[in-house]
């Protein structure tokens, strides 16, 4: 049996949501765990769900970066497990160096909350390897900070390493700017380490992997999961 | 005999002479000041509804559903398979008026709390917004941070804002409306109510530190609005969503121990209100120490400590055997917390503060204020505004709808509902802009509950009879459109100064209006919210009568789901509900004609009935692929919005409405009658359709049909009255927001 952790920082605020999607959709077995007696040891894969950890005071996921919970998501990182960052999680793993880059206030400095397009551009992560490269997938976003930023040299290198996993788009799937919501540069909405073990992405798959849910009536968002769920069992 | 220089109220006490005699003589000696500080707030208008209550006695509370009814801080409705729905609304206009952001965020925590006091799990949020016009820059002020305040709170939380309604009028320009409201979901078994029940139970305190904000809150938004009200900023209080998130995981996780028997949020009136409540509530008393109240601030006084409003704070009575179990919940989530006391026999409310018995008052006495019988007397200006004759209609009717589709009170919400996070807790079906009403799905089983906030301010001012009952109607079509039956509501009654006459009759008709609908669809009404004094001292202009309904139904399929936008070419349009030429209070006359007079829609409970049972029952057979109630804006803006939505083209014929008296084509398109549906059916189930509506008592006819091309028609026999394009009106209904609030200084 697949385990995975869900970490509760204090104001995480999707950590049910993704339990409910692990455990009554994909019906896997899925903690939620406190964030001070989260350990590595037990656990297949782990999620840091979405939200305002510590209220996101100082900067949005800065204090629960520096968090002890974060050393243990680390052993896990190191171990080739499977790591996932959504929203906030995202944050969290960027300002704890796990993942490169910054993540900025939007380009209209507002909270967006709105279903958009992204396209897989790398079928080979964890968290992807049940998505066909090019698929457009129909998830929302909800965030305030999620302009995905880093300078040239970075970028270069997300892109030779295919760190860029995930990226705005069209309907079609064209990354063009119209289809760009907060100000990523190069349209990024999710990237993921060398290894392709640790996915950090501001859209919300939990969000998106039911059909009822969905305005497309799509379940895109469970192929994230699906395919976690078949890398740990691999 | 008590010496004249005692017998002097402290200053600053706003209580009548009356009742002032009143509290002498049931108490037998003088209040000391902190005592009269906190009759004060407690018989403030907004803690006492002292004017309010015998006439909101007069709205049904009962019904098979209801479980909780009015007097407690939710009501409560039941679901079926062990499930219950709780919802709240509360006015926060005083606070919002001065300083918008922590106006409009503190009324989320408030209403949230009052969500977690019954023991339930708060799923959705809703907000009702009332402006001046967004052409005034102090308008668009208010609007973008009252939305804003919202915004960082509930998103913050993790509670969705899921649906809501902004209307923009002159009379809000100083006084502007800010209703929130909370709907929770629970299991029937973990209801709980505010109250002190077992004498022995631990009184603590939980949650943010106290400090002297939001001190005479409620007094504050008991009186109207001055000059002076800006030196009112400190008795706005400042929310901190963060602490209110660990607050909702650590309340539903100390219920679950079994140990807590009641819980009470501190808002209006502090530790004064939820105390004397509680304890009236359970015909017990309570003692407490205040010194062991944690603080922000040093050197508090007993009187500061009695009636802050420092938010993000609740009081538990906790069973002393559980007492270390349930602290240590507080504990994990580092919230802090202090043992204040505990529930006693007898009826007294006693408060220690340094060694000294500082409050000793019968709970009762302070949480009951005598009810005042206020004069209500029709306004003169009403029946002449009534009876002013019609302007005529424009030469080109195309333009006036685009212009209509432009105006403040139609175009589209976008701008707002985007800022709102509306799909976490992984509930919401129906979002935002997409039906008449929110659907959240339970989790688990396969139901879903429905909401929706709805008033209307033009209507009631001129007829505030019909146009609350309408807005309690038209709150009940929006359920019936997305495939729920209304199963109860809660009121928020914003209106001026009640100790004017004109203003107490407005009032009086408006719940007599609700009182009528409510009893004839048998949707009763399980709680409630009254903010009077909404108006500006200076102009002695008041808001217009405003009582925004919050109504949740059930869905009891979720096949019934049904959303606004049109769905496929060749679907026939189908119209329920009869037009008539009631153009008084409505955006045509306001907007294009600039006219303020004229008779409003009439309520008709018959008709609302018929309408209502033919669309429900149309739905429930699966027949209905979309459904939008006609309000603003009438028939005309509906069919428009419809199209937008499923960006489909369609083609009316307008001599096919079912109407009455009619004698004009703008009458025709923009009138707001009640009652009033549009369904798109698959042409192979119109007649169905058509049959259901005849053995209801509804008029029903097609009225034309979905298209594929791009264009949106209106023909009146055969000539086009609107012919369209659906670009065009998206940049007539889409843009009107974001140009008045991104491209305008601040």
């Amino acid at each position: 049996m697949v385990r995975i952790a869900v970490i509760r920082f204090p104001g995480s605020n999707c950590d049910l949501d993704v339990v409910h999607v692990l455990k009554n959709v994909l019906g896997v077995e899925a903690s939620l765990v406190w964030h001070k007696e989260f350990k590595a040891l037990g656990y297949d894969g782990v999620v840091l769900p979405g939200g305002f950890s510590y209220g996101d005071y100082l900067r949005s996921g800065a204090i629960a970066a520096r968090s002890p919970a974060l050393e243990h998501v680390k052993v896990m990182v190191d171990n080739g497990l499977p790591v996932l960052g959504i929203c906030n999680g995202f944050q969290i793993l960027v300002e704890a160096g796990i993942l490169p880059g910054a993540l900025l206030p939007n380009e209209n400095l507002k909270f967006i909350c709105k279903w958009v397009y992204i396209r897989c551009d790398n079928g080979w992560t964890a968290f992807t390897w049940g998505i066909p490269e090019g698929k457009v997938l129909y998830i929302p976003i909800a965030h305030k900070e999620g302009r995905y930023f880093s300078d040239e040299a970075e970028l270069e290198r997300l892109s030779r390493k295919r760190m860029i996993v995930f990226r705005y788009t069209d309907q079609k799937g064209e990354a063009v700017p119209e289809a760009n919501p907060n100000g990523s540069i190069r349209n990024i909405a999710g990237i993921c380490n060398e290894k392709g073990n640790v996915l950090g992405l501001m859209p919300h798959p939990e969000r998106a992997s039911e059909e009822l849910l969905s305005p497309s009536g799509s379940a895109d968002g469970l192929l994230l999961f699906k395919s976690m769920a078949e890398y740990v069992k691999r | 005999m008590v010496s004249s220089k005692l017998r002097k109220v402290p200053e600053g006490v706003s209580l009548t002479s009356k009742e002032v005699a009143w509290i002498r003589r049931k108490l037998g000696r003088e209040p000391n000041p902190v005592e009269w500080g906190m009759f004060d707030i407690m018989y403030s208008e907004h803690c006492s509804y002292k004017s309010s209550r015998p006439v909101l006695k007069i709205l049904p509370s009962k019904g098979p559903r209801v479980i909780v009814g009015p007097g407690y801080d939710s009501g409560i409705v039941d679901l079926g398979d062990g499930y219950v729905a709780a919802f709240k609304v509360e006015s926060h206009n005083h606070p919002s008026a001065i300083e918008p952001y922590n106006g409009a965020a503190t009324g989320i925590g408030g209403i949230v709390r009052d969500i977690l006091c019954v023991g339930a799990r708060p799923v959705a949020l809703l907000d009702s917004l009332r402006f001046g016009s967004l052409q005034s820059p102090h308008s668009r002020w208010l609007f973008r941070y009252v939305v804003k305040g919202i915004a960082d709170y509930g998103n913050c939380i993790g509670v969705p804002t899921v649906a809501g309604e902004v209307e923009f009028d002159r009379s809000f320009e100083k006084n502007c409306l800010v209703n929130v409201a909370c709907v929770g979901i629970a299991k029937k078994e973990d209801i709980i109510l505010a109250e002190f029940k077992h004498p022995g139970d631990i009184i603590v305190l939980v949650g943010g530190s106290t400090g002297r904000d939001g001190i005479h809150g409620v007094t504050f938004a008991s009186k109207t609005l001055s000059e002076e009200s800006e030196a009112d900023r400190p008795a706005v209080q400042i929310g901190d969503p963060f602490m209110k998130k660990l607050l909702i995981e650590a309340v539903l996780e100390a219920l679950k121990t079994g140990f807590v028997s009641g819980v009470k949020d501190l808002g209006g009136g502090g530790l004064t209100c939820a105390t004397s409540e509680m304890s009236a509530k359970g015909g017990v008393g309570v003692e407490i120490n205040l010194d062991r109240v944690h603080v922000r601030e040093a050197e508090m006084n007993a009187y500061e400590l009695m009636l802050s409003e420092s938010q993000e704070r609740m009081l538990f009575a906790v069973k002393p055997e559980g007492l270390k179990t349930v602290l240590e919940v507080f504990e994990k989530y580092e919230i802090p917390y202090s043992v204040l006391g505990k529930v006693v026999e007898g009826g007294l409310l006693k408060a220690d503060f340094k060694g000294e018995t500082v409050v000793n008052v019968p709970a009762e006495l302070v949480a009951r204020a005598p009810v005042i019988r206020r004069k209500a007397r029709k306004p003169p200006a009403v029946q002449e505004k009534l009876k002013a004759s019609k302007p005529s209609q424009p030469e080109n009717l195309q333009k006036a709808f685009l212009e209509l589709l432009s105006s403040q009170n139609i175009a589209s919400r976008e701008w707002v509902y985007r800022q709102y996070d509306h799909e976490v807790g992984v509930r919401t079906v129906v979002k935002p802009g997409d039906g008449d009403a929110a659907v959240l799905r339970l989790i688990d089983v396969p139901k879903a509950v429905a909401v929706t906030f709805d008033a209307n301010s033009r209507h009631s001012a001129l007829d505030p009879f019909n146009g609350h009952a309408g807005a309690l109607a038209e709150a009940a079509r929006n359920l019936v459109c997305v495939g729920a039956e209304p199963l109860a509501y809660t009121d928020c009654c914003n209106f001026g100064n009640p100790e004017k006459p004109e203003v107490f009759w407005q009032f009086k008709q408006g719940i007599e209006g609700l009182a009528l609908m409510s009893k004839g669809l048998k949707i009763p009404c399980v709680g409630g919210n009254v903010s009077f004094y909404n108006e500006d001292e200076e102009t002695g202009l008041a808001v217009k009568p405003t009582t925004t309904i919050v109504m949740v139904g059930l869905i009891e399929k979720l096949d019934h789901i049904t959303s606004m936008g049109l769905k496929e070419a060749g679907d026939a349009l189908i119209m329920v509900g009869t037009t008539l030429p009631e153009m008084g209070g409505s955006e045509y006359y306001h907007e294009i004609l600039k006219f303020d007079g004229g008779e409003p829609p009439k309520a008709s409970v018959r008709k609302e009935k018929a309408t209502i049972k033919t669309v429900l029952k149309a739905i429930r057979k699966g027949f209905v692929k979309a459904a939008h109630d006609c309000s603003k804006g009438g028939l005309a803006a509906a069919l428009a919005v419809m199209a937008v939505k499923g960006k489909l083209g369609l083609n009316v014929n307008l001599e096919r409405i079912p109407s009455l008296k009619i004698g004009r084509l703008d009458e025709l398109l923009f009138s707001e009658s009640y009652a009033r549906v549009l369904l798109e059916v698959p042409k192979r189930k119109v007649e169905r359709v058509l049959k259901i509506a005849s053995k209801n008592g509804a008029s029903a006819s097609q009225i034309g049909e979905v298209s594929d091309r791009e264009a949106f028609t209106l023909k009146f026999k055969g000539k086009p009255v609107v012919d369209c394009s659906l670009s065009e009106l998206e940049e007539a209904w889409l843009t009107p927001l974001p140009k008045a609030l991104e491209g305008t200084p601040a």
